[in-house]
């Protein structure tokens, strides 16, 4: 009974994201084609406009923030995997959970005082704000990563005369490398899709743009943009937008289990 | 008369406040196998874990006093290289999972970033394993990884490691205690051929063992070195009562 009920529920649980697969792909993949990924905006009425500007925009935005993030959250995780027990790492690691939780649109807001009220709107500073958001599961996977790996690999490091960087980079890395990029992929992926922290930054723009100190359009907020006007040309233009946005975060969810499958160190 | 290679001077060790090894004198005369034994929780790691300096990485250790190595105070010198002169062996096998048999052996240069013409690293790799009774088994195999290894060959693989180093002495901490009869006994065997080369210090629960293998044999009990003599005569005739006592299996 109680069997049956579990089965049942994780079905359940399944049947939303078939559901929203099914119905984006249905109203999007009609609308794909080698114009719309190839084009730029058109005003209204005038047909085949496309989203190459957001496409362009969003990777440059999304590589950017990577740039940013995985450096320093890949150091931090190794910091609070070494130090356990130190105070600062108590501290960090508290305040890595609580930016976890923080709502993307407040990270927006802030970012938007930081940065683009000093210097104002540019790529750049969505790129900041979507770094913030990935530096918590980055440190948190490498940090779960290498706590899992046994003391004895960092002793028979030590033993050998190797210094602490040594074994970090050479061993303790090298070992947990499919759970750090397994983190890492999984961040993009997280950040793909965001928008309200790119409404106050990256802000948006209608022509193909690579100048990342300008505003710059990218897919969620392109999709926020045609979703909420009344022309139905506009509209198909969104649905079209969405599809390709999943279908990119379900290939980067699907490249991270390869990944992890592929260069997971037997232990 | 032999000559000592290794000297501990009042040497103690703490976790914390915790006082776990008490002004610790030894001698340890060159290529000789010495067996520390002891109870649970005597201090015989800590003191081996000591003379390489491998005590203080565990956040919270010291040590006070001297140990010597050819009269050099390893206190003083550089724990990098202590580590090179000492090398040790752990309680499980703890093969490098991400290098194969062929790089684990050197992994000490390789992971130092000392680079090596291939002939040469052939060269060691071959010694070092043929050293430890294993080159005939993974010869056709050194592409696999450590870990494709059986735990006695995975030990065996890691005392090659260590012994590639070339070091004057080797540490080895309860070496046999996860492996099966038979890989215990082929390790057993390795000792006498390697205190040729080098000098060994065992930490083992298992008084057999020290009886089989070692020279000279310390008991240590409670922190203190209680008693240290030669092998045979600590197992036949004792000076202290708490050896005799431990021998006899009154405590454990």
């Amino acid at each position: 009974m109680f069997q049956g009920l579990t089965i049942v529920l994780a079905f359940a649980c399944v049947i939303p994201l078939i559901a929203i697969l099914i119905y984006i792909i249905k109203a999007g993949i009609g609308k794909i084609n080698w114009n719309f990924i190839t084009n730029v905006e058109k005003p209204v009425g005038e047909i085949g406009g496309g989203i190459a500007h957001a496409l362009v925009g969003s990777m440059l935005v999304i590589l950017v923030a990577s740039v940013i993030a995985i450096p320093i959250g890949i150091l931090c995780g190794i910091f609070l995997s070494e130090n356990r027990k130190s105070k600062l790492a108590y501290w960090s690691r508290l305040s890595v959970d609580i930016l976890q939780g923080v709502p993307s649109i407040v990270i927006g807001i802030v970012a938007y005082i930081w940065l683009v009220k000093p210097f104002g709107y540019s790529a750049i500073s969505g790129s900041i704000a979507l770094a913030i958001m990935m530096f918590p599961i980055i440190i948190r996977s490498t940090e779960e990563t290498l706590k899992m790996l046994p003391d004895t690999l960092r002793e028979a490091g030590f033993a050998l005369g190797m210094p602490f960087h040594r074994v970090v980079l050479k061993i303790i890395v090298p070992c947990g490398i499919s759970g750090i990029l397994s983190g890492v992929m999984l961040s993009v992926a997280r950040i793909a899709g965001e928008t309200a922290p790119l409404l106050f930054t990256a802000f948006g723009y209608q022509f193909l743009s690579v100048n990342m100190t300008k505003p710059m359009e990218t897919l969620p907020h392109l999709i926020f943009k045609y979703a909420i006007t009344p022309y139905k040309d506009w509209q198909d233009l969104a649905w079209g937008a969405s599809c390709i946005l999943l279908i990119w975060v379900l290939l980067l969810n699907i490249l991270t289990k390869i990944i992890t499958r592929r260069w997971k160190v037997q232990l | 008369m032999e000559s000592t290679i290794i000297k501990s001077v009042d040497y103690n060790g703490y976790f914390g406040d915790n006082h776990v090894v008490k002004n610790v004198n030894i001698e340890i005369p060159k290529n000789n196998v010495i067996a520390v034994m002891g109870p649970s929780g005597c201090g015989k790691t800590t003191f081996l874990r000591g003379i390489n300096r491998m005590h203080e990485l565990i956040p919270g250790a010291t040590a006070k006093g001297k140990i010597l190595l050819n009269n050099e105070d390893v206190m003083e010198m550089h724990p990098i290289f202590v580590r090179l002169k000492i090398g040790m062996v752990f309680q499980r096998p703890n093969p490098f999972p991400n290098l194969s048999i062929y790089d684990n052996v050197i992994a000490g240069y390789k992971l130092n970033g000392i680079k090596l013409p291939k002939a040469e690293k052939d060269k060691i790799v071959e010694h070092s394993l043929t050293r430890v009774a294993l080159w005939k088994e993974v010869k056709d195999s050194l592409t696999k990884k450590g870990t494709f290894l059986s735990g006695g060959q995975q030990q065996r693989l890691c005392i090659a490691r260590a012994v590639a180093m070339e070091p004057e002495v080797l540490l080895f901490d309860e070496p046999t205690s996860a492996l099966d009869p038979i890989s215990t006994s082929t390790v057993e065997e390795l000792f006498h051929e390697l205190k040729k080369n080098y000098t060994l210090i065992i930490v083992t629960h298992n008084m057999q063992q020290a009886a089989r293998v070692s020279d000279k044999t310390a008991f240590f009990y409670m922190g203190e070195l209680v008693e240290y003599d030669d092998t045979k005569k600590m197992f036949t005739n004792p000076s202290d009562i708490r050896t005799q006592n431990y021998i006899t299996g009154r405590f454990s």
